[in-house]
């Protein structure tokens, strides 16, 4: 009972949120209803019993994806402006409804292989165990490390002024 | 009604929606940026729930979550990046007004 309670406050939240982002006329509190979202849909992993990524999701998001979001808006001084929407509004309304009917169709009308075992809890050991371990994804985690580094070196490539 | 798998993939479809109509109509760069985080998240919700509803053994749909997170970061950055040095030369970052690759 107290699981539904939680899901259906943080399912409101989430949807309001994400709402107050893309139709909120000033970039800053866009920044901070996406914030909001942000820690709510680490409420939602908790609740489907993934602490460890729940705690990922405020470290990287809520902590330096938002830091970064705000720098942006700061650096480039859009506040004033607000953000406009281009004349694509009808059209892109139409094709988000009517994805959102084929995906909810397909999510309900799906008979989902619905597993009886509890779910893995807590899940930092078994995570790592996967992550790193001879046969697991260690391969994918040195990709992983590697496009950081790539992505570090362009984004630093990127901003650095041009002194000719 | 108990909660299951069908409630948190039909939140994740209406955030993914919600993400999609944002980064398609807004005109301000870092906004359609918060769009596409938005619509990470919706995805790492439905990774996620299969993965404790699916197969809570093995954490499959966790690790996926995670490659996905680290994406994500790289994404926002080289983005965030874009957008700095767009608005350096044009002094502005409606996506209207950047058409050097139109044709």
């Amino acid at each position: 009972m107290g699981l539904e309670i939680t899901f259906w406050i943080m399912a409101v939240v989430i949807i309001a949120a994400a709402l107050a982002v893309i139709l909120l006329r000033n970039v800053f509190h866009a920044a901070l209803a996406l914030i909001l979202c942000f820690i709510t849909v680490a409420g939602i992993y908790v609740t489907l019993s993934a602490d460890f990524l729940a705690v990922v999701q405020i470290l990287i998001y809520v902590g330096a994806i938002s830091v970064l979001i705000i720098l942006g808006i700061m650096m480039t001084r859009e506040v004033q402006k607000g953000s406009p929407v281009n004349k694509l509004r009808i059209p892109a309304a139409i094709v988000a409804v009517v994805l959102l009917g084929i995906l909810v169709y397909a999510v309900t009308a799906t008979p989902w292989n619905i597993s009886s075992q509890d779910p893995l809890t807590p899940t930092t050991m078994p995570l790592a165990t996967k992550l790193f371990s001879e046969n697991g994804f260690i391969l994918p985690v040195e990709i992983g490390a590697v496009l950081l580094l790539a992505a570090i070196l362009g984004a630093i490539v990127i901003t650095r002024e041009n002194k000719k | 009604m108990s909660i299951g798998l069908t409630h948190y993939l039909v939140l994740s479809a209406a955030l993914f929606c919600i993400g999609l109509y944002g980064a398609l109509t807004r005109r301000n760069a870092v906004i359609i940026l918060m769009c596409i985080e938005l619509m990470l998240n919706a995805v790492n919700i439905s990774l996620i729930a299969f993965s404790s509803y699916v197969v809570p053994q093995l954490l499959t749909g966790q690790v996926f979550a995670i490659f996905v997170m680290v994406v994500a970061a790289a994404e926002i950055a080289v983005g965030l990046a874009i957008v700095l040095a767009i608005y350096r030369h044009f002094s502005n970052i409606d996506t209207n007004d950047i058409n050097l690759l139109k044709w």
